[in-house]
């Protein structure tokens, strides 16, 4: 199985690549734009048929290295089939 | 110094007969995913945490506070530079605690020049950890201008607090972006570094019984 994961800064961390983007979004016009904040997107393939044991070990693999929980937060979806 | 080195490779698994560490910078598997997320479960890391584990003394510098940092042996964790860039200039600290096997030959208060050369050295931890590190005199070196007033126009990378040094709780282990060891001889115009190294010797000196083998 597949599984996509999200790695973003927490909440209330500035985010400065984010804000120099959104400047940018501004200068090209597109003031909607109120934040922006970058994060890091990984895609894992996984030996896996049990859904249970694959969301116990990717969260494991986020906790211990994948994300720092100390800045960062993780959410991460599994497709069975691909 | 007059001391002997000898370099560990980050393959090997032992760190017998030394009596401290030093973790130098150095972009570290590219810092891939994050600064020192990788090397931190490198071979010889586990003989790392249990050195300073049983006390050893333990110094991270740039890159090697990060690696700290990732390992858990310090608290916090490190963001990008506030204004994004590399930086590579000289920078002033104010020595914030000079009772601690790294700094006890430096007066309290005193301002050191010491070059930095980082892109993610902006120095983040939560409020709490944060007040436990004020709390606990684990802040040692904070960013200053040259006369040791320490403003956000001297902070280079937007750390919270001006933090640019912290120690454990236990003071054994010592994390710091400047480099000490690029400002420590008279051949480099800036011999301000070696204090710390001064203060690494004396303090191995005073407490040679106490060092773990």
């Amino acid at each position: 199985m597949k599984a996509k994961i999200f790695v973003t800064l927490k909440n209330g961390i500035l985010d400065p690549q984010g804000r120099t983007i959104q400047q940018s979004l501004h200068t090209l016009g597109f003031s909607t734009v109120e934040e922006v904040r970058i994060g890091k997107f990984m895609e894992l393939d996984l030996n896996e048929t049990d859904i249970t044991s694959a969301e116990n070990t990717i969260k494991s693999m986020c906790e211990k290295l994948l994300a720092n929980t100390v800045i960062e937060d993780y959410r991460f979806e599994i497709l069975e089939t691909y | 110094m007059g001391q002997s080195a000898h370099l560990i490779w980050h393959q090997d698994t032992s760190i017998k007969g030394m009596d401290a560490i030093i973790l130098p910078g150095g972009f570290s598997y590219g810092d891939y995913l994050r600064t020192g997320a990788i090397a931190r479960f490198s071979p010889i890391m586990d003989a790392v945490v249990e050195f300073a584990g049983r006390g050893g003394m333990v110094l991270g510098i740039c890159n090697g506070f990060q690696i700290l940092l990732e390992a858990g042996l310090l608290p916090g964790a490190m963001l990008r530079n506030r204004h994004l860039s590399f930086i590579c200039e000289d920078i002033y600290v104010r020595v914030e605690n000079a009772d601690t096997p790294f700094t006890n030959q430096c007066e309290p208060g005193q301002v050191l020049r010491l070059p930095i050369a980082h892109a993610d050295g902006n120095y983040y931890t939560d409020p709490v950890t944060l007040s436990a590190l004020q709390a606990n005199a684990q802040i040692v070196f904070r960013y200053c201008d040259r006369e040791g007033h320490v403003t956000s126009q001297a902070n280079p990378n937007g750390s919270l607090d001006n933090i640019a040094g912290i120690r454990n709780a236990a003071g054994n282990v010592l994390g710091l972006m400047p480099h000490p060891e690029r400002g420590a001889e008279k051949v480099l115009h800036n011999e301000d570094g070696v204090f710390i190294f001064r203060s690494i010797l004396s303090a191995l000196e005073r407490n040679k019984i106490h060092q773990p083998v």
